[in-house]
């Protein structure tokens, strides 16, 4: 099933994997059903052409054929039997895949907001917890419990290959978890309309073996580098002066929460929630005018000008 | 005097006399004043239909514009926020505008005439419900042509839909708008409760009712408990937005998950009760051109109720995904698996007919028959959903999208389009064309399937719903080309439905009182029926009056030709619950401005609580307070026994 970055016919670990073989079996079950009551009712239908073809009903006697609740005992006798299969199954996959781990390799905090995933990490102590957008980071093997805060409107969090659907709503915490059996990208999507860019509320899940995932993780934990070159330098000061106002880079001044963490921007494979590859040209595209991109989203068309745009894009590839 | 209620009515035949006289009590007056005081269930039924089938092309265009946009990826021919509108107002136009009151009409049309009745129970309410639905359509749709349509989805979910995030007049719009679609409902529901245990004629006991009765029945006393639900959750929200309440506002305390609760609680026994009259229609339908009774009629109207009593238990699997514990989301899922037992006796039961029987190949018969199947796609699909942990993975996908349109479109405009094809000659005296009818089946359905047979393909490959544009590279490019390419054929196809329409009106071919050989009451009276439907209420004595002689199952009969005349006023009996013995006459009201006044008065009103104009909310209040006093001012003709009309 690749090629098909949210399907979930297949799995890649434990959690989506329970769900896998019960999907296929009710799947099964439902054309089953299809092709045998479709067929009974075409070779009941079929039946008409006795009459020949422009028969008025009128012509034909009325009579009870017998009272056909043979029909009705057999056709629920041999329901009952899947429906009862599905019903045992569906309990037992439920009580796997339903609890949260006891004891999580990792616990994450994420908050779904109009449109973009902002992520928390949490450490031991308060110089290990940071916060991230749009990409998570999790080891393989591991179970991760993933707490869900509602921030905005209600949304959904969902990664078809490891884990299904559950809503990030205001005034709860709700969680769900994951596991991934191999190192990967896995793509999730906000699945609860959520208003004007429902749909480009996308975001990766990054699987890495637990080594490298450590190693992300402190590097993570880094703060930004001060600027070398003097477009750079000139690209953060304007950054302060505008972009601070929604946008954090830790290490520096900018520490507001409005938008994305921007502290290891380069580090991540997309922007925009989802939407763009991180290169240069679609970065200067987003940050001229994202309504272009994704319109309605609250970041406003900034319109700089070619200098400015220049040094905060030279600034911005700093933040590795 | 004998007071009119414990006369002892006169028996007599159906003479020219009797029907001159009768049609002097009865019709209304002609010209535009009786144009909006009619009373006649006949013309309401019918008024509630064209509207409907006026809605259904204003949804199915929204749903074509809304095709264009997906049909492929990055499209741009709308905007994200035109587009929720567009998607929300298909959604709200479709539920609520078109699916419900097309099966109030066609209920309206037919129940007096199933039943053996002169008219509904109360007249003016039955006005007054059209003309609410009237009211409640063009205020809905005024937000949307003003650029105010509701933009939240059918559902509505909070907060989005609070004023924070939501700053314009959509969502009073649509809050309002539901508020004021729930009195039509409500008051409809109640009239036909009523007439259902009261107005049966004499002999039609409760186990001798149509099995359309038992459907539209059912979904009536559902409509009466959860309809209350829906209408306080947007009463609420419209709280929440202009007097600053905190319902579902977590800021003050509130609970979003509140607004889902009472919006499914009312939600999925609603969608049974869009379903179970469309399958009463089939299940009347089929065995009239299978050329015999229903096959396990007790258990298919059980099953009717059934479906409905643990339609009440399953409204949580639509929230699945909303974090409740475990243990409730085990008994939802078991209550929504479960559910599948009684429609599964309905599929049996047309099958066996069919199977049976020696069915003969009409358009009618084929809008049914192909129903079966539509029936049971959409059934397992939503037993598929059903199972929870499949759900966390099919929910807000376009799986769920194939789903329910397989559900509406199979099991509501399938059947309605059939009963159209059925009904319009006892409607209109003509009869519809056949040919045409073949080529409006065979493109509807095919269109269909092409549409949205691929589409459970899109939800099983993860496509989200509700989203305005989608990337590339998902795997559901084609799949959208196919199923934007199969809506415009199905459309094609309800047009040729239209045209069929609009052409035998005009030249269709005369029908006579019973086209089809059919067993029911309706067939008994001319085509269209007299403003008085009977000139004689009948007697009954068997499930097919008008099989009697064919089956030749017992040695009563019912009696057609003779019974109580009736004609000393506008009058009907009403008879005891369940053995239909008669109970006593009653004298129907005349034709009334009350209804159409009231139901304009509340549409001033609501428009000026949407624009908080304190003055006009004064005023719209003051006229609802005279409408209702012009309806209950004592009329002499209701309550002096003396026949009114000589």
């Amino acid at each position: 099933m690749s090629g098909l970055p949210l399907g979930y016919l297949t799995s890649s670990g434990e959690r989506a994997g329970a769900i896998v073989p019960l999907t296929w079996f009710v799947l099964a079950v439902s054309v089953a059903v299809c092709v045998v009551i479709g067929g009974l009712l075409g070779l009941g239908v079929w039946r008409t052409r006795r009459h020949g073809p422009r028969v008025e009903p009128r012509a034909v006697a009325v009579e009870r054929g017998g009272h056909g609740l043979g029909w009705i005992r057999w056709g629920l006798i041999a329901s009952a039997l899947p429906l009862l299969v599905t019903l045992v199954w569906t309990m037992a996959a439920l009580g796997r895949v339903v609890g949260p781990p006891r004891r999580p390799a990792l616990v994450l905090d994420v908050t779904p907001r109009q449109w973009w995933w902002e992520v928390r990490y949490n450490g031991d102590e308060p110089d290990g917890t940071f916060l991230t957008a749009n990409e998570l980071h999790i080891p393989t093997g591991r179970r991760v419990l993933v707490r869900l805060h509602g921030a905005d409107v209600i949304h959904s969090f969902w990664v078809p290959q490891l884990s299904g659907k559950t809503d990030a709503i205001p005034g709860q915490t709700n969680l769900t978890w994951m596991q991934a059996d191999a190192p990967g990208r896995y793509r999730g999507q906000c699945a609860e309309f959520c208003g004007l860019e429902h749909a480009k509320m996308a975001f990766e899940v990054v699987a890495d073996m637990p080594a490298a995932f450590e190693r992300w993780r402190r590097a993570q934990l880094q703060t930004a580098p001060p600027p070398a070159t003097a477009a750079a330098q000139r690209g953060q000061q304007y950054f302060q002066y505008r972009c601070a106002l929604c946008h954090a880079v830790r290490g520096t001044d900018a520490s507001s929460f409005y938008g994305p963490d921007l502290t290891h921007l380069m580090s991540r494979r997309l922007i925009a929630a989802g939407m763009l590859p991180n290169t240069r040209g679609s970065l200067a595209g987003w940050v001229q005018s994202p309504q272009a991109a994704k319109p309605g989203a609250l970041m406003p068309d900034q319109k700089l000008t070619g200098q400015q745009l220049n040094d905060v894009l030279a600034y911005l590839e700093t933040l590795q | 005097m004998t007071p009119a209620a414990f006369r002892t009515p006169e028996i007599g035949e159906d003479t020219p006399e009797l029907r001159a006289r009768l049609h002097a009590i009865w019709a209304t007056e002609p010209g535009w004043k009786g144009w909006f005081t009619t009373v006649d269930h006949k013309e309401i039924g019918i008024r509630y239909i064209i509207t409907a089938f006026v809605l259904l092309a204003l949804g199915g265009i929204e749903a074509l514009v809304i095709r264009l946009q997906l049909a492929g990826p990055d499209l741009n021919l709308l905007t994200p926020e035109q587009y929720n509108e567009f998607f929300s107002t298909h959604g709200m136009t479709m539920i609520f505008l078109y699916a419900s009151p097309v099966l109030s009409g066609f209920s309206n049309y037919l129940w007096p005439l199933l039943l053996g009745s002169r008219d509904m129970a109360f007249p003016r309410l039955n006005a007054f419900s059209y003309w609410v639905y009237l009211a409640a359509a063009l205020f809905l749709y005024a937000g949307f042509l003003t650029g105010n349509g509701a933009n939240d989805g059918w559902f509505n979910y909070v907060p989005y839909a609070e004023r924070q995030y939501n700053p314009g007049l959509n969502q009073d719009f649509y809050a309002l708008g539901m508020v004021l679609l729930g009195i039509s409902t409500t008051v409809g529901a109640a009239n036909f409760i009523v007439t259902a245990f009261k107005m049966r004629a004499p002999g039609m006991s409760i186990n001798r009712m149509p099995i359309l009765i038992w459907g539209t029945l059912t979904a009536s006393v559902a409509n009466l408990v959860v309809v209350p639900a829906v209408s306080l959750a947007f009463f609420l929200l419209w709280l929440d937005r202009q007097f600053g309440t905190s319902f579902f506002q977590t800021s003050g305390g509130g609970q979003p998950l509140l607004w889902q609760h009472l919006f499914w609680i009312f939600g999925h026994p609603w969608v049974y009760a869009i379903v179970l009259p469309a399958m009463g229609m089939a299940s009347d339908g089929l065995p009239v051109f299978c050329r015999r009774p229903l096959v396990g009629y007790s258990l298919v109207a059980l099953s009717t109720v059934a479906t409905m009593i643990l339609g009440f238990g399953v409204w949580v699997h639509h929230m699945f995904a909303t974090g409740l514990p475990g243990l409730s989301l085990s008994f939802f899922s078991g209550a929504s698996i479960v559910i599948t037992v009684p429609s599964a006796v309905a599929i049996f039961a047309w099958l066996a007919t069919i199977w049976t029987g020696r069915p003969v190949m009409t358009t009618a018969f084929l809008f049914f028959a192909s129903m079966i199947l539509l029936f049971v796609i959409g059934g397992v699909s939503g037993f598929m959903t059903a199972s929870v942990p499949v759900d966390w993975q099919l929910t807000d996908t376009y799986f769920v999208v194939a789903h329910l349109h397989y559900v509406l479109v199979g099991i509501n405009v399938f059947p309605v389009v059939g009963a159209t094809y059925f009904w319009f000659p006892k409607m209109f005296g003509r009869m519809m064309d056949e040919r045409l009818g073949r080529w409006n089946f065979w493109t509807m359905f095919l269109g269909f399937n092409l549409g949205f047979l691929p589409m459970h393909l899109t939800g099983l490959f993860g496509m989200p719903r509700r989203v305005w544009t989608y990337p590339a590279g998902m795997g559901w490019s084609t799949l959208n080309m196919i199923t934007t390419i199969g809506s415009f054929v199905f459309a094609i196809g309800v047009l040729l439905f239209f045209v069929n329409v609009a052409r035998s009106l005009r030249s269709g071919a005369k029908a006579p009182a019973d086209p089809w050989g059919g067993p029911t009451l309706e067939w008994a009276v001319p085509s269209p029926p007299a403003p008085y439907n009977f000139t004689v209420i009948p007697t009954i004595a068997s499930r097919h009056p008008l099989w009697e002689e064919a089956l030749d199952e017992s040695r009563g009969r019912s009696s057609i030709a003779r019974g109580m005349m009736l004609d000393h006023g506008k009058e009907t009996v009403t008879t005891t619950p369940l053995d239909a013995e008669p109970d006593r006459i009653v004298e129907m009201p005349e034709d009334s401005w009350a209804p159409f006044l009231l139901a304009a008065a509340l549409g001033v009103l609501f428009f000026a609580l949407l624009l908080k104009a304190w003055a006009a909310i004064a005023l719209g209040a003051l006229l609802v307070l005279a409408a209702l006093v012009m309806w209950l001012w004592p009329q002499r003709r209701l309550l002096e026994r003396e026949p009114a009309h000589g």
